[in-house]
C-alpha cells in the first residue's frame, strides 16, 4: 500500500467539482466513489509523491510504504501552511516525530 | 466525444520546470502574446518537481567561470557534449535561480546574503513547494492552462509544426490547437526498462513515472533529428526508495563503503580516480562490487550527529518523503545503519544525460516552428532544473522573435481525422491491456538492451534481438484495448515508450565503443575509441517507411 485513505475522516471535499486529491494527483489515480469518499484506483501505480497527502485539508490520507520494501509499518501525514510544511511521522509503535520546514518566502521576508 | 479547437501564438507542451518558466518569461517580454500551456496532469504538482526538490545542482558560484563549468561537464561526459549549448545554459543559471527565488523559493544563504555553497556547483533549497510556486507564477499571467490534456502528436504539414493534438484525460475531448510556435517541454522517459521494484511497488521510480517520453515520441514521429539516446542515465540511489544519494554524500559528506566497510572507491578504483571519480564511474564501481561479492554498498551515515540526521530527514522530506518512512523504523535509521545504495534502471533524459532533440543554440529543433527546452532538449547534460529554466528562457525569446510574420494556419481536416482515428482506435472492450504491453516492453529492454538484469551491459546480438522483438511488439499494438479514458492514456503512453525504445536500440547498436560506463557499456567493444567515436550519434525516423536513418554529427559545428 502506498497511500491509505481513512473514510471516517475524508469528507469528499463536498461542494468542489473534484476532490482535492483527485484534482492534484500527478498520475490521475485518485477519484471520488459513489459515496463521495476519495479512493485510489491502482495502488501499484502510485509514485508515493505525497501530493494527495499534502492537499488533503482534513488529513484523511496517510503516506505508507508498499509492504514489498518495508516489513515494519510506518506512516506520514502533512499539513500545509502558506509559508511552511508540517510533517508528522509515526513508527510501528506509534512514536511520533514532527518537522516544521520553511516552504516559501513571503513578501517582506 | 467532442472536439475542441483552440488558437494561440505560442503553445507550450508540458507545464513542468521548463514549461512554467517559459510561460512566465514570454509574458515578461510580450504581455499581449497568447500562450496555451498543455499539461498532462495539474501544473501545481506535476512532473519531476511534483515531490519537491532539496538542491539546485547547476549554479555558478563565485570563483567559477562559464569556461571552467563547461569543461567540468565535458570531462564528466567523456568529451562528448555540445559546448555551445552548455555554455549558453551556464551564462543564464544565476539569473534564472534569482528569478525563482523572487517567486518565493527559500534558498539557504550565508550571513552576507550570498547563497551558501552546498557543493562546487550546488546550493541547498527548501523546495517542497517549488512546483506550486512556479505554477502560481504562471497563474498570475494571462496564459491559458489546459490541465489533464495529454499531447498525442504535433500538427505538422510536412514543412512546419503548426500546433498539436491532445486528448482530455478527464473529459474525453479531442483537442486541436493551432499555434505559430510550439515549445516542447515534456520531460524525459521513464518506464522503458524493467524497474527494481515490482508489483505494488513498481512505480517507486527515480523519475516521474508519468514522464514517458511523449515529447521525444512526437518529435520522432514527425521526423525531427534526435541525438545521443545511447547516452542513457542510470542513477545511483538509495535502494528501493530511490532517494538521491547526493543529499547524503554532498549534504553531510558521507563516504561510499562496501559490505566489508571498505572505502571501495579509494581502495580498488584508483585507476578511475578513487573518490574523485566521474559520476558514472561511481556507479560502475558499485556494480563491480556487487559482481565481486563485496556488496551491498552503502553510504556510511553511522558517524552522523543527531542534528545532522535530523537535517538529512528534513532535506529528504523536501524531495523524497518515502525515505523518512523507511527510517521511522529505528533499527534502520541512518545513525544506526549505513544507507544501502544501488543503480536504478536506465532512463532516457536530457537533464542528467543528453538524449533529446538536436537543437541550435537558440533552441530551434530541426523542424521549423518547433523549439525544445529542458529534458527533451539534447546535447547539454547536467543542466538539471536550473538549466531547464535557462533553456526555457532561450526558447521563449527565440519563439517570440520567430513568430513575427507567421500566420496561423487552419488544420487540414484529413489530418485531424487521421489523428483522431489513431487515438481512439484503442477504445475497445477486449484485447491486450496497456499494462501487458508495458510489461512486455520492459522485459525486452531489460534482457536484450542492457537493463538491471544484465548489469547494464550491451552487445550486438542481444541488441539485434531487441530490435526484432520491439518491431513485433509495435505491430501488435493495434490490439491494445483501452476500456476508459484512464487506460486510453496508458495505451498512448505505451506507444510513446515503444517509439522511444526503438530509437534508443538503434543508437545503442550504432555506437561501437564503450563511451560512458554503465550508461553505455558494450561488451563487444569494451574500449573508448576517441579516434573513431568522438562524435554525436543522431537519428531521423521516417514514418512512411518505418525506417530509422542514423547520422553522425561532429562535436563542434
Amino acid at each position: 500500500m502506498s497511500i491509505f485513505i481513512d473514510e471516517n475522516i475524508c469528507n469528499g471535499c463536498k461542494g468542489l467539482p473534484d476532490a482535492r486529491c483527485e484534482r492534484i494527483c500527478p498520475g490521475d489515480l485518485c477519484y471520488r466513489k459513489e459515496n463521495l469518499k476519495a479512493a485510489i484506483r491502482d495502488q501499484s501505480a502510485c509514485w508515493t509523491c505525497a501530493c494527495c497527502v499534502k492537499e488533503c485539508p482534513v488529513q484523511a490520507i496517510e503516506l505508507k510504504l508498499p509492504f514489498q520494501i518495508c516489513t515494519k509499518d510506518s506512516s506520514l501525514k502533512v499539513r500545509l501552511r502558506r509559508d511552511k510544511t508540517i510533517w508528522t511521522v509515526w513508527d510501528a509503535e506509534g512514536h511520533q516525530e514532527e518537522f516544521f520546514i520553511q516552504a516559501r518566502c513571503l513578501k517582506g521576508d | 466525444m467532442g472536439i475542441s479547437y483552440l488558437e494561440t501564438d505560442i503553445l507550450i507542451i508540458g507545464g513542468g520546470a521548463a514549461g512554467c518558466f517559459a510561460a512566465v518569461d514570454i509574458y515578461k517580454r510580450a504581455p499581449t502574446c497568447k500562450v496555451v500551456v498543455m499539461e498532462k496532469a495539474h501544473i501545481e504538482r506535476s512532473g519531476c518537481l511534483a515531490m519537491g526538490l532539496n538542491a539546485i545542482n547547476a549554479y555558478l558560484h563565485a570563483g567559477q567561470t562559464p569556461d571552467s563549468y563547461v569543461s567540468f561537464v565535458e570531462r564528466h561526459f567523456e568529451g562528448i557534449i555540445r559546448r555551445d549549448l552548455v555554455y549558453s545554459i551556464v551564462q543564464g543559471l544565476n539569473d534564472a535561480v534569482r528569478d525563482v527565488e523572487e517567486m518565493g523559493l527559500p534558498i539557504e544563504k550565508n550571513e552576507d546574503g550570498a547563497y551558501k555553497m552546498r557543493g562546487k556547483r550546488s546550493i541547498r533549497i527548501f523546495g517542497e513547494r517549488l512546483k506550486p510556486i512556479l505554477a502560481e507564477a504562471v497563474q498570475r499571467t494571462p496564459a491559458q492552462v489546459l490541465n489533464r490534456v495529454v499531447a498525442t502528436n504535433f500538427i505538422y504539414d510536412g514543412n512546419r509544426v503548426c500546433g498539436a493534438f491532445g486528448f482530455g484525460a478527464r473529459n474525453g475531448v479531442f483537442y486541436v490547437i493551432s499555434a505559430k510556435a510550439v515549445i516542447v517541454a515534456t520531460g524525459g522517459a521513464s518506464g522503458i526498462y524493467r524497474p527494481h521494484n515490482t508489483g505494488e511497488a513498481r512505480n517507486l521510480l527515480w523519475y516521474c513515472p508519468w514522464n514517458v517520453g511523449t515529447g521525444y515520441a512526437m518529435g520522432i514521429r514527425a521526423g525531427a533529428e534526435m541525438t545521443s539516446f545511447e547516452n542513457r542515465f542510470v542513477a545511483l540511489r538509495v535502494k528501493d526508495v530511490n532517494a538521491p544519494t547526493g543529499t547524503i554524500a554532498v549534504g553531510v559528506r558521507s563516504k561510499q563503503i562496501n559490505a566489508r566497510g571498505e572505502d571501495y572507491l579509494e581502495l580498488y578504483y584508483q585507476h578511475l580516480g578513487g573518490n574523485k571519480c566521474l559520476t558514472h564511474h561511481r556507479l560502475l564501481a558499485t556494480v563491480e562490487e556487487k559482481k565481486l561479492g563485496r556488496g551491498p554498498c552503502y553510504l556510511d551515515t553511522t558517524t552522523l550527529s543527531e542534528a545532522e540526521e535530523r537535517r538529512l530527514k528534513e532535506d529528504f522530506l523536501n524531495m523524497n518523503p518515502q525515505i523518512v518512512l523507511l527510517w521511522a523504523n529505528r533499527e534502520v535509521c541512518p545513525r544506526k545503519k549505513p544507507v544501502e545504495i544501488q543503480g536504478t534502471e536506465p532512463f532516457i533524459v536530457g537533464g542528467h544525460c543528453q538524449a533529446g532533440y538536436w537543437i541550435d543554440t537558440e533552441r530551434r529543433t530541426t523542424i521549423p516552428g518547433l523549439y525544445a527546452a529542458g529534458e527533451v532538449a539534447g546535447g547539454a547534460p547536467k543542466k538539471y532544473v536550473s538549466g531547464s529554466w535557462v533553456e526555457a528562457r532561450i526558447a521563449a525569446i527565440t519563439a517570440l522573435e520567430d513568430i513575427k510574420g507567421v500566420v496561423l494556419k487552419d488544420t487540414d481536416a484529413e489530418a485531424i481525422s487521421r489523428e483522431k482515428t489513431r487515438v481512439f482506435t484503442f477504445v475497445k472492450k477486449a484485447g491486450i491491456s496497456p499494462a501487458m504491453a508495458r510489461e512486455r516492453l520492459q522485459k525486452i529492454m531489460d534482457e536484450y538492451a542492457g537493463g538491471i538484469s544484465m548489469n547494464y551491459a550491451l552487445h550486438e546480438e542481444r541488441l539485434l534481438e531487441a530490435r526484432r522483438l520491439l518491431k513485433d511488439l509495435k505491430d501488435r499494438l493495434r490490439d491494445v484495448a483501452a476500456i476508459n479514458n484512464y487506460t486510453l492514456v496508458e495505451a498512448l503512453e505505451c506507444i510513446d515508450q515503444i517509439d522511444v525504445a526503438r530509437i534508443l536500440v538503434e543508437h545503442l547498436i550504432y555506437r561501437k565503443e564503450t563511451r560512458w560506463a554503465c550508461y553505455q557499456t558494450r561488451l563487444d567493444y569494451p574500449e573508448k575509441d576517441n579516434g573513431r567515436w568522438l562524435t554525436f550519434v543522431n537519428s531521423i525516423y521516417n514514418p512512411n517507411t518505418d525506417e530509422i536513418k542514423m547520422i553522425e554529427r561532429p562535436l563542434s559545428a
